[in-house]
């Protein structure tokens, strides 16, 4: 068994406690001091730094949620200036407003050893050729485990993703080992490379997969038709990027970072921790962070932690595959999508009255689709079908630039989208996504 | 000018069907149709006995309707007679958008429903050269 940072990845539970105390009396303290809305919620509970001794205290403080990044749009939530920032990354919002994450040179590198422990986990090490076929740039994806693979020293490929025919004939020519995407775009490769007859030719022994839900049977599919071993990883740009958490060679659950990151099971509704082994919403505290710190996040990811031992030996404790979110996040080719932002499209192209419409989300090959039917309305009607498909067009390209991803739009009837109790069943997810 | 009726269908079996019952049940008489296709949807245009009520019908069913104006031209039924009404409109520079024939004669004229980018000027210049253009009481008399 082989660790990146065993004095980290085997830490004796107490030890772990002591040092999270450590680090986020002194993460309060400076976030107090530097971050304009905690320093407001903190005083609004009357609480001050002094206030926080150690992990036991973490319930009281406030929580924090996606919508503050949007509050605070660009970077108003960073706690150091921007020329400590060195790197920014983005996703995007509930609504048209994208979110903003900045990095110190430290953060980055903190990162580096998230991903670096996860590749080792999978028993990657130097004389590895990991082949990164997430999307580079403002997803945290590509740079996020390209960062990791640099760090322990393997040689990186640094695909991006796409171009299917060309990263096949990668993985062959340059002999890769190490897979990095989402597990859609994983099961796609894998039969690409069989129905190409190049089984035989590649030199797979892991995947690291991650940034959208998938089965067992999906990661026993792609096992079977990469011939490799697939790890799940986890992780969110607002806390970190991809890393978060990870799966060792037991594939049974994922270790979380916990010197660096404090995770709590609440329940949603009431905000109450929940007891030891319970399923609720999964909590962040970034403990470690510099540049984007964020105090008891709320990642609406529905999950369970398990402190008991695991069999590799590290002592982080295990969060199970999330079973779902507390709200209504779809995650479409590694892209989340809010069904506000689509809302907005409409309402923008239906002059103020949002038609009704229809998301439903399947997968083809092993691509997830997108279609949005959108019910005609007198004032997009028109007598010609120039001007008609001008409004399918623009409806196309608006959801283009707003997701981030290309969608199929039809117009259809009124009236024939399905309500139930007067309301449109607004989202059908049909890819069968959690076990 | 007379009225004409575009109505938006989806491209599905039964969804003209519907539009045409609803018609048939309230006793509205098609006296001109046309279908303009997609691959993803359709637009029905057609000049009935009375386009007022007719839109009144479809919207109660929920169907999306819109009311224009189109020229219903009376051309003689002999050979080249249609192509001096269309040489009044290109000596003028009027583009037609579509056009469509009417089911019925009008004594030994065929109906014509088009439509142009300038509806006024091309109805002017059309009755200037001599041709007949109907309103919606001829047509309502067919």
């Amino acid at each position: 068994m082989s660790y990146f940072q065993k004095e980290f990845e085997c830490m004796p539970r107490e030890k772990i406690r002591e040092l999270q105390s450590e680090r986020l009396v002194w993460q309060v303290k400076r976030m107090y001091e530097r971050v304009e809305l905690f320093r407001h919620r903190m005083d609004e509970l009357g609480l001050t730094p002094d206030d926080i001794k150690g992990v036991d205290d973490l319930p009281r403080l406030p929580f924090s949620y996606k919508q503050d990044l949007r509050d605070y749009y660009p970077y108003g939530l960073f706690a150091e200036p921007l020329k400590n920032i060195v790197r920014t990354h983005a996703s995007s919002g509930t609504t048209g407003k994208q979110i903003v994450v900045g990095y110190t040179k430290n953060d980055l590198d903190m990162w580096a050893d998230c991903m670096a422990r996860q590749i080792y986990a999978a028993g990657g090490d130097e004389n590895d050729i990991v082949q990164v076929s997430y999307g580079y740039g403002l997803f945290t994806g590509g740079l996020g485990a390209h960062g990791g693979a640099e760090k322990i020293g393997a040689t990186v490929i640094p695909m991006s993703s796409g171009n299917t025919q060309r990263q096949i004939n990668t993985m062959v020519d340059f002999g890769s080992t190490i897979l990095c995407c989402t597990p859609s775009y994983a099961m796609y490769l894998g039969e690409a490379v069989n129905e190409a007859g190049l089984r035989d030719k590649i030199k797979l022994k892991a995947g690291i997969f991650g940034a959208e839900p998938w089965t067992e049977d999906m990661r026993r599919a792609i096992e079977d038709s990469l011939g490799l071993k697939a790890y799940d990883v986890y992780g969110l740009s607002e806390i970190m990027g991809p890393g978060v958490s990870y799966e060792c060679q037991c594939q049974n659950g994922m270790h979380v970072n916990e010197d660096m990151f404090i995770a709590e099971i609440i329940d949603p509704d009431t905000g109450e921790v929940l007891p030891e082994g319970e399923q609720g919403e999964l909590v962040f505290t970034t403990i470690t962070k510099e540049g984007f710190p964020v105090i008891r996040y709320r990642t609406r990811d529905i999950c369970s932690l398990n402190y008991e031992q695991c069999e590799c030996g590290r002592t982080f404790v295990r969060m199970n595959k999330p079973s779902g979110r507390t709200d209504d996040m779809l995650i479409i080719r590694g892209v989340n999508v809010f069904p506000s932002q689509i809302e907005e499209v409409l309402l923008k192209i239906g002059e103020g009255i949002t038609p009704n419409y229809q998301i439903i989300i399947d997968r083809e090959n092993n691509t997830d689709t997108l279609d949005v039917n959108v019910e005609m309305t007198e004032s997009l009607f028109a007598d010609d079908v120039k001007s008609i498909e001008r409004i399918e067009n623009r409806i196309t390209s608006d959801l283009r630039s707003i997701l981030g991803l290309g969608a199929k739009v039809h117009l259809v009837n009124p009236k024939t989208i399905a309500r139930s109790e007067g309301k449109a069943k607004r989202v059908i997810d049909n890819r069968n996504l959690h076990d | 000018m007379v009225k004409q009726l575009s109505v938006f269908v989806e491209n599905k079996p039964g969804r003209l069907m519907e539009i045409l019952r609803a018609l048939a049940d309230n006793m509205i008489d098609i006296k001109a149709l046309s279908l303009a296709d997609t691959t993803e949807f359709g637009i029905i245009r057609m000049i009935v006995s009375d386009a007022d009520k007719a839109k009144k019908v479809l919207n109660n069913d929920g169907v999306v309707v819109r009311i224009c104006n189109v020229l219903a031209v009376a051309v003689n039924d002999e050979p080249g007679a249609l192509m001096n009404t269309f040489e009044i409109l290109s000596e003028n520079k009027i583009s037609v958008e579509y056009m469509y024939a009417f089911g019925e004669k009008l004594g030994n004229s065929s109906v014509i429903a088009i439509r142009t980018d300038d509806m006024d000027l091309a109805a002017e210049r059309l009755t200037d050269g001599g041709v007949t253009v109907l309103e919606g009481d001829d047509i309502s008399e067919m």
